[in-house]
């Protein structure tokens, strides 16, 4: 039950509880019920809106900065990254295996911004060693939806 | 000058689902619950192996009867999912779609006035085929009140000594219905006392929502004379690809492969790649769209519900066939005003036989977003058709 209920407002987090409870062949408390439990256990963390920034007015910079850190005594990576993730600029960070230690992405409304977050807040950590910043040019797909013009319904004339 | 056409093709009417998309066309902001065709993309892994066949120069004729490395596929995936074995040496071909069997095996089987027994409601191409291959068709009607499955004793009434083939389309379309292991056993001892053949088409078979599809071939005494036809169009999302096979007696699948051999060739070899790895690997793709599906016919049988529309639950593929008895006017007159004044499309019953009449195939093959839009207007309609009979 809770696999389909997350794997269904995955894709829809806007689904009427009624309309996901009829889908789901359960009834409305059952799907409320599950649904409250689970952001109770943060298995839910939130509910976002993918957005294409591109087709609006608004400018935005996203940039993905690929970090590497000294591991703390007794905390490991976590007090690093606690630091960094308070900063509300940054949306996301991940603890990374390969040749860098952190990738946190960041949103900013210009080059600049982002520049001087890196500068000024990211390379002055202490336990920071260095950073490497890639700016996202374009967003192809996001959250496993491909960021394009929904396509029309070819499917045509047929007797089946 | 001499008429250039045969009379037998002049006399066999167009199909009667044509005139709703002419009209449709003409018109905009229509939604169409119209369309009997998954909505989804054939998964990508699949698409991906046809690309890599025709990156390698696949591209060349496959034996006629169909590439040995996807029947040995296609005949473990029989065993595994319905319990059927069969030899895919000499008991299997691939085909151009499922049609293309259906075509094949009534013009394999079929002497004329060979009697064919075709229940209806169901998919518009046995009558025309059974004509084709010069077999008179004797049409069997279905019943509501018994879910529109076959019964043994409808069958049993509709047996002459001309009788020779069943057509047995479940799970069916237009209404949905499917037939369980025991209404199968009735039908198979009906068939072995009156020494029939079965066509069973069974292209919807991977879409049964209430238990595991049972094919008729898989009961005692029954693999000898049944041709089973099944294909990746409605499981895989592969429509397009034109892709199906038969299963069938040896001494009748040779006679279908020379009419195969004559007028096809061979199936599409980009399809045959791409088949091979649909049914390899493609087991988790078909239960992700037939849970989605099932959602989709939950919803679909709760909105006519609430707007006290009459439907039997279907059980099977992705139709419902709601009546609309109530109001007094017929399927066509139904659908007709319904897409000129809400825009939506459906397909009145009699597309599918006469014994249609008085009900409405609704295709749940598409989204969800969809189906709300065009049950909202089917509400606002039925409650406009209602206020005007008071």
């Amino acid at each position: 039950m809770r696999e389909k209920i997350l794997t269904f407002i995955e894709k829809n987090s806007r689904v009427d509880l009624k309309e996901l409870a009829i889908v789901l062949g359960v009834d409305e408390a059952t799907v409320a019920n599950e649904m409250a439990a689970m952001e109770e256990e943060h298995i839910i963390c939130g509910y976002h809106t993918l957005i294409d920034w591109e087709k609006t007015s608004i400018e935005k910079v996203n940039a993905l900065i690929e970090v590497r850190v000294t591991p703390q005594r007794g905390r490991g990576f976590d007090s690093v990254a606690e630091r960094i993730y308070n900063y509300p600029e940054v949306n996301a960070v991940y603890l990374i295996s390969g040749g860098y230690d952190l990738l946190v992405t960041l949103e900013g409304k210009t080059l600049r911004e982002v520049a001087q977050f890196v500068s000024d807040k990211l390379s002055t950590l202490d336990p920071v060693l260095s950073t490497k910043t890639n700016f996202i040019l374009k967003k192809y797909k996001d959250h496993g939806t491909i960021i394009a013009e929904p396509e029309e319904d070819e499917r045509m004339l047929v007797t089946l | 000058m001499r008429n250039p056409l045969s009379e037998r093709i002049v006399d066999i009417p167009f199909s009667g689902i044509r005139k709703f998309f002419d009209i449709a066309a003409e018109m905009t902001d229509v939604i169409s619950l119209g369309v009997g065709e998954p909505d989804f993309d054939t998964p990508w892994h699949i698409r991906d192996e046809g690309i890599y066949s025709l990156e390698r120069g696949k591209t060349a004729y496959t034996s006629n009867a169909g590439l040995k490395e996807l029947k040995i596929e296609i005949a473990k995936y029989l065993e595994r999912r319905f319990q059927v074995s069969y030899d895919y040496n000499t008991e299997m071909m691939v085909t151009v779609g499922g049609s293309e069997a259906i075509d094949m095996a009534m013009r394999a089987m079929l002497d004329p006035g060979d009697e064919v027994l075709i229940p209806q409601p169901s998919y518009v191409s046995y009558v025309p085929c059974a004509t084709l291959a010069n077999g008179t068709p004797v049409i069997i009607n279905l019943k509501e009140e018994n879910e529109f499955r076959l019964t043994a004793e409808e069958l049993e009434a509709a047996i002459t000594p001309k009788t020779k083939l069943l057509v047995l389309p479940f799970p069916n379309n237009p209404t949905g219905a499917i037939m369980e292991r025991k209404d199968l056993e009735a039908i198979a001892e009906v068939v072995k006392k009156h020494d029939l053949y079965v066509l069973s088409d069974e292209i919807y078979a991977e879409l049964s929502y209430l238990e595991d599809h049972v094919t008729i071939a898989s009961l005692p005494g029954m693999k000898e004379r049944t041709v089973l036809i099944n294909g990746f169009s409605k499981s895989y999302s592969m429509t397009g690809w034109r892709l199906g096979y038969a299963c069938a007696p040896k001494i009748i699948l040779e006679q279908m492969l020379k009419i195969h051999q004559y007028a096809i060739m061979c199936a599409p070899s980009t399809s045959q790649y791409a088949a091979v790895e649909a049914v390899r690997n493609g087991d988790h793709d078909v239960a992700a769209m037939r849970e989605e599906y099932d959602g989709r016919r939950r919803y679909l049988m709760h909105r006519f519900q609430e707007m006290g529309l009459q439907c039997f639950e279907p059980y099977g593929a992705f139709y419902a066939f709601p009546s609309i008895q109530e109001f007094g006017i017929t399927s066509d007159e139904f659908a007709t005003r319904f897409l000129k004044e809400k825009k939506v499309v459906v397909v009145p019953g009699t597309a599918f036989g006469e014994c249609g009449e008085g009900f409405l195939r609704i295709s749940y093959a598409y989204s969800l977003d969809k189906l709300k839009v065009a049950l909202d207007r089917m509400e606002e309609f039925v409650t406009e058709l209602r206020a005007q009979k008071k």
